[in-house]
């Protein structure tokens, strides 16, 4: 199973290290992980996607409660939540009809084409993963020249949050 | 009071009751150093090796249940010293290890002797830091002591740059009594309704099994523990880590369980239908293969980390809290009930358990011209009345002394279970020796171990730390040899060890007595005379079969119930079989 868990987390210099290498020590899955600084800056949240057994994702989150510089976690797949991960595409756009192709491919899953040039395009485009997925498949493999995703982040519906 | 980086250090040291500290010098920590000079309070130790510091601070903390403090300098001084904090994170100990590092504004420039240690040590610590601000520094190392105490011991490493040490740089210093950190609370108390569940459990237990660990130790729930075995009447195994917690003499007492213990602590294992496990954490070494572990048990697992508890074997009843505090409520919570104990299936549990018990697994044969590795540990035994701290270094001396020095204390039995370090027992000993300078402290090992830390033999000169040495020389890595004998058809792959120094001459160049022992009908004089010399550290060094094996034994892939035992006492099965006396 897929799981998306959050955290608030000391910001400090190695905290990141320490979780990423709790993971690879102990042959745990990492699917994505993103992390910033919240609003306030002694904290930073993370979120870190990672598939498992119910067992195993029992043993990352008890595991990474344990890092002294958790303060706090909580697997929002458990809940209700909502996940969004953001992607940047460039592809080639060297005239017609790639110009148009791009353009209506683009509007038909909402994204936007932030960056012109004449032989490029740069889109950016928000959604779940599958929706991501969806759009690079649906785009031609050689026009592709480059993709940058940020891994998901995630939040809790209604009031249940993630806070100190 | 304005006190610079390194005088805090001391100070603090002071303040916070450490009374000693391992350690070795070296550039990145002069100006601590200096600062330790200028006093008389702390006490340092200079050892041979910062392996040896962190293995003596270790061997303190085992056996006085304070946290063991070292100091060392950066780069090669911290890479050394990882051996001996991983050791003491694999046992949970508390360790503070204070790393010197090259100056601030030098990090990350590969400036001479440094190495990043809160990266390399990152994998082998409870919790480590940086020091990047003098005026942090006190609270920090607070911070470090109250991590290496609290909920599950283990190890901290401080890792402080040479400029936060500055002799000229002075800032207010006062202790900081007290911690807070929201990242880090230890849970203090068991779930009151968990513990109830457990109990009734326990009680409604027919074939119930006590099997305890470290965690009994560390927490000094061993008067606790004893109550409530007592209490229930019933059979008890402890791991290799938790010897001496319940009395090793006591007749509930069944044996260690796991891969070289009793016959019948793993028979009960198997057999058993609850299983309260308290402070021990289901290793490998002690299961055997989890698929086959305790197949009709349901089982009770306390534990003060959580994650300890489902990792390997999933718990039906999982309470995580302090061992004191839970046995203690659960004491409570029996005193409290109408449930009540089984007696006639206790009885007839306990016969099963006798029938395995006349099995008599540990049974070995002497022989009068070589002297059996067994035969050492049970004369040691008796010779120091079973009272002595025993440390060990890792092989099958380590397995032979769990087996027949029977601990009734915990804290007597200091070795490194979860790492298995050889070069821990010499070090280690050295340890417990400055804490209980007036008790027996002697390093069961093997030739291949000792020559691991040897150099410390002069550390027990300088600091007159006179523990007893006995060396089980079988000339051959035994551990290693004993697996390539039975799994690798006897080839003995590099396990014996040619031109072994002459350990009696060795220990004599240090300053020691040594004695050679060859015959079985010395060991006694040997042993008494080597605890005669009160004062002096005494290298025995008794030469013992070179084939001798470890029984019984679990084979990786086996479980409990399939245990293999020595060939001796085959034989005397299929003879008591011939004659119709066994079933
Ligand atoms: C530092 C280290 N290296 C290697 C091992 C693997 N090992 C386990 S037992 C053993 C043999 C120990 O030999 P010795 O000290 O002579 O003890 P014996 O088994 O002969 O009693 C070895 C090499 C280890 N435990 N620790
Ligand atoms: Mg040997």
């Amino acid at each position: 199973m897929r799981h998306i868990i959050s955290l608030l987390v000391e910001n400090e210099a190695g905290a990141l290290s320490r979780i990423s290498g709790l993971f690879s020590a102990r042959g745990y899955n990492i699917e994505s992980l993103t992390v910033a600084e919240t609003e306030d800056p002694s904290l930073s949240r993370m979120t870190i996607t990672t598939t498992g057994s119910d067992r195993i994702i029992e043993q990352i989150t008890k595991q990474l409660h344990k890092l002294i510089d958790v303060v706090k976690l909580q697997d929002i797949t458990e809940g209700n939540y909502i996940e969004r991960e953001m992607m940047f595409v460039k592809v080639k756009a060297e005239g017609e009809p790639q110009r148009s192709e791009v353009k209506r491919l683009s509007d038909i899953f909402r994204a936007r084409i932030i960056d012109v040039t004449d032989t490029t395009f740069c889109i950016e485009l928000t959604g779940s993963g599958d929706k991501l997925d969806a759009y690079i498949k649906a785009m031609h493999e050689n026009n592709i020249v480059e993709v940058v995703r940020s891994g998901s982040m995630g939040i809790l519906r209604g009031e249940r949050a993630l806070t100190l | 009071m304005e006190l610079s980086g390194s005088e805090i250090i001391i100070q603090f040291l002071k303040d916070e009751g450490v009374e000693y500290i391992f350690g070795y010098p070296g550039g990145a920590v002069l100006h601590i150093y200096d600062a330790l000079e200028k006093q008389n309070d702390v006490m340092h130790i200079l050892v041979r090796h910062e392996q040896g510091a962190t293995h003596a601070a270790d061997g303190f903390a085992r056996a006085t249940g304070k946290p063991g403090v070292c100091l060392v300098t950066s780069g090669p001084g911290a890479t050394n010293a990882v051996t001996g904090i991983a050791t003491a994170y694999m046992d949970s100990i508390p360790l503070v290890v204070l790393t010197g590092q090259v100056p601030s504004h030098a990090i990350g420039t590969d400036a001479f002797q440094e190495v990043d240690a809160v990266g390399v040590t990152r994998a082998c610590v409870k919790h480590n830091f940086l020091v990047k601000d003098l005026n942090k520094l006190a609270e920090t190392l607070k911070k470090a002591f109250y991590v290496a105490t609290t909920g599950r011991p283990g190890p901290v490493v401080v890792d402080i740059p040479k400029d936060i040490t500055a002799p000229h740089i002075k800032i207010p210093y006062e202790y900081p009594a007290t911690v807070d950190m929201r990242s880090y609370n230890p849970t203090f108390r068991g779930h009151p309704r968990q513990i109830k569940r457990a109990v009734e459990l326990l009680l409604s237990a027919k074939r119930p099994m006590v099997y305890t660990g470290g965690g009994v130790i560390l927490d000094g729930a061993h008067e606790e523990l004893r109550q409530l075995v007592r209490k229930l009447g019933y059979p008890m195994t402890q791991t290799l880590m938790g010897l001496g917690a319940y009395p090793g003499t006591d007749p509930l007492f069944i044996g260690m369980l796991g891969m070289h213990g009793t016959y019948e602590a793993n028979m009960a294992m198997h057999e058993c239908d609850v299983l309260l496990c308290i402070g021990a954490r289901f290793d490998d070494r002690i299961t055997g293969v989890t698929s086959k572990f305790c197949p009709y048990a349901q089982i009770i697992h306390v534990d003060i980390d959580p994650s300890s508890i489902s990792k390997t074997v999933s718990a039906d009843i999982p309470i995580v809290g302090p061992a004191k505090q839970v046995i203690g409520e659960m004491l409570k919570a029996i005193d409290k009930t109408d449930s009540e104990i089984d007696k006639p299936a206790l009885d007839s549990w306990w016969k099963r358990i006798k029938s395995w018990q006349s099995q008599d697994s540990f049974a070995y044969e002497k022989k009068k011209d070589l002297i059996q590795p067994q035969e050492a540990v049970e004369e040691l035994y008796r010779v120091t009345n079973g009272e002595a701290f025993i440390t060990s270094d890792v092989g099958q001396h380590q397995m032979y002394a769990a087996q027949f020095y029977h601990f009734d204390e915990p804290r007597r039995w200091i070795n490194s279970g979860g790492l298995g370090t050889m070069g821990f027992g010499l070090p280690a000993a050295m340890g417990v020796k400055l804490a209980f300078p007036e008790r027996d402290v002697a390093c069961i090992t093997g030739e291949g171990s000792i020559q691991m830390c040897i150099q410390e033999l002069s550390t027990c000169k300088q600091y007159d730390l006179p523990v007893k040495i006995i060396n089980l020389n079988n000339r051959y890595l035994g551990m290693v040899r004993q697996w390539q004998e039975f799994f690798y058809e006897k080839r003995y792959s590099h396990v014996y060890m040619d031109s072994l120094p002459d350990f009696v001459k060795l220990s004599e160049a240090y300053g020691h007595v040594g004695i050679r022992v060859d015959k079985p009908g010395d060991l006694n004089d040997a042993m008494v005379e080597a605890f005669r010399l009160k004062d002096r550290t005494v290298f025995l060094d008794i030469i013992t079969d070179q084939e001798a094996n470890v029984y019984p034994m679990i084979s990786n892939g086996k479980a409990h119930n399939e245990m293999d035992i020595s060939p001796l006492q085959q034989a005397r099965q299929a003879e008591l079989k011939k004659k119709g006396e066994l079933v």
